[in-house]
């Protein structure tokens, strides 16, 4: 089959490689007929995850039609139509059956799970595409991939909807929800977000869904600030404008009850400290830049909550945890519980409360995905969202 | 030691505080099983060579005894008999190599019920004596000179297995295909090269 793979920083390529096959009895197979691009997966673009190998196929957001099952998969037969959540959950363990499935106990592989457990001191659950110390999963930008646990992870979807309304089922839509939820939002509350990427935008619209008063979106990028506008949302252009005073001065004084970090890890911008780590990163002195978070920190209402899904990789400097103390923040992070979310959201969208679909710029074959990255990368503005078309 | 017995013996810093200087294996694993499933999966032991890694099979001779063949490096196997030396139901296990084995090996697996029904804790804890020479060398490797990791990745078969019947793999090519120059199609190979 043909597989769009990584072979190193800034080097993505479509290769033709082996199909995927049943190895265990409660595996699927899937013909894949739509997959994304994800903001993380620019993180792997960029060299910065550790644990890829060259030839890995890339890929976590993904849908596509049953075309084998194992003995033991009972929920789905052939022909249904799918889509995947990017994390990996057996269903069984005591962390899936506490709803805490992005911490799946059995699904990153004996052989994997060490060098996770050896750098974080835990080992996550398997991702698709998204390196060995995930578990070293084939990923979904590919004509064909094989799901493990077919019973727990992917959703039937139902006649009526097309690719496009459901495929951020997959990762970024419930990505985007749980981080607004996470903030156990009030009446009468603002909800400050940072980063207008995919799942920025995503979390503009979950924070109104959830009873949101006010929300601000923050970015530099005129075209996804218009976006987040037409949500709704009020903009703060960070070129144009100093962030925490008008912040301040936007919430009667009080500073936003809750500050969401869509960023990450490969925050933008030239302030000093987003400089000096620049340095520091290029260097190799240290793995994040975290800008954005100090920002939010110093932003945030008292008793407020930090809600993070922006993906972080490895260490933090400089943050003011001193301001974090004082104010008694409540920090929710993690990667998205995927399982929860499925089913209620896709009733979400069944009802038309949203449409995930307005983020996609661009659709391209699969052959095309390295012009893919390379925009999406490169040329932000125009390039929200890429899918990618294998079938 | 002002630690608590129950700190494993190769997490201690002071090597005078340790029962043993032999290569040892203190590992725990807790399975949201039923502590009697647990035991009686384990106690057949022929199971063993499902969550192995290197076990190839361990033949049942009799209640007591059995005759474990072990995959070694470079395509050798390694042979052993071992004996049962405790046997509590649904609590403890505990055997040694007999005469004339090549790698002595002992060791004991205790199943605890974990605390607030979070199913059943098992403890292993496992001695090996290796020969010196070239046979010391492929235990060593066996064992990846730290016996606890290979340890740590069977018990996490395990339980793999008993919560969800099933071990998983990223196995290449069909668990998890990649692209391999040298397993790729020819002209792949060609524009490689170009």
């Amino acid at each position: 089959m043909r597989a769009v793979t990584w072979h190193g920083k800034h080097d993505v390529r479509v290769d033709t490689v082996p199909d995927p096959k049943i190895v265990n009895p409660h595996d699927i197979i899937i013909k894949t007929t739509a997959t994304a691009i994800c903001g993380s997966d620019l993180h792997l673009y960029d060299g910065v995850i550790p644990t890829m190998v060259s030839g890995d196929i890339l890929g976590h957001e993904f849908m596509g039609e049953v075309v084998e099952v194992g003995p033991e998969v009972t929920n789905l037969k052939v022909g249904d139509r799918v889509v995947n959540p990017f994390t990996i959950a057996c269903g069984q363990c005591f962390h899936c059956k506490s709803s805490f499935f992005s911490a799946c106990e059995n699904s990153n592989p004996a052989d994997k799970a060490p060098m996770m457990e050896a750098l974080y001191g835990y080992a996550g659950s398997g991702l698709f595409g998204y390196s060995h110390m995930m578990g070293g999963y084939a990923g979904g930008q590919a004509e064909y991939v094989r799901i493990p646990f077919g019973n727990v992870g992917p959703i039937k979807i139902p006649e009526g909807l097309d690719d496009e309304q459901v495929l951020f089922l997959s990762d970024i839509f419930p990505t985007a929800y749980q981080a607004a939820e996470n903030c156990n939002i009030q009446k009468g509350d603002t909800i400050a977000i940072w980063g207008m990427g995919p799942v920025g935008q995503l979390c503009v619209k979950s924070a109104f869904l959830l009873g949101a008063e006010q929300v601000i979106a923050i970015d530099h990028r005129g075209p996804r600030l218009e976006m987040a506008k037409a949500s709704g949302a009020e903009a703060i252009n960070f070129e144009e404008v100093k962030v925490n005073p008008a912040l301040q001065e936007m919430t009667g004084g009080r500073g936003p009850d809750h500050c969401i970090d869509c960023v990450g890890l490969e925050a933008h911008g030239w302030s000093v400290d987003n400089v000096w780590d620049f340095v520091k990163t290029t260097l190799k002195l240290s793995f994040d830049r975290p800008h954005v978070l100090r920002q939010a920190i110093i932003a945030c209402k008292p008793g407020g909550t930090l809600s993070i899904p922006g993906v972080y990789g490895g260490l933090l400097d400089k943050v003011p945890f001193g301001a974090a103390f004082g104010k008694g923040l409540t920090f929710k992070m993690g990667q998205t519980n995927m399982h929860k979310y499925l089913a209620p959201l896709l009733e979400r969208i069944q009802k038309g409360e949203i449409d995930p679909g307005f983020i996609i710029s661009h659709r391209l074959d699969l052959e095309s995905a390295p012009e893919g990255y390379k925009n999406f990368h490169d040329n932000q503005d125009e390039w929200t969202k890429v899918v990618l078309r294998p079938n | 030691m002002i630690s608590s017995e129950t700190v494993p013996d190769d997490a201690r810093r002071h090597k005078a505080d340790r029962e043993s200087d032999q290569a040892m294996a203190v590992r725990s694993v807790t399975i949201d099983k039923q502590r009697a499933e647990v035991f009686a999966f384990f106690r057949d032991f022929k199971n063993l060579a499902r969550f192995m890694e290197n076990i190839e099979r361990v033949d049942v001779v009799d209640a007591t005894h059995s005759h474990w063949v072990v995959k070694a490096p470079a395509g050798h196997v390694v042979e052993w008999d071992s004996v049962l030396t405790a046997e509590e139901p649904d609590r403890l296990l505990a055997w040694e190599t007999g005469p004339g084995a090549e790698i002595k090996n002992h060791g004991r697996v205790e199943f605890r019920d974990a605390p607030g029904d979070r199913g059943t804790e098992l403890h292993a804890t496992i001695v090996y004596e290796p020969p010196a020479g070239a046979l010391g060398k492929i235990v060593a490797t066996l064992f990846q000179k730290e016996p606890g990791i290979q340890a740590k990745r069977d018990l996490r078969r395990l339980k793999m297995l008993l919560e969800t019947g099933e071990i998983a793999t990223t196995e290449y090519p069909d668990a998890a295909p990649r692209f391999k120059k040298s397993d790729a199609p020819e002209e792949a190979k060609a524009a490689e090269t170009r």
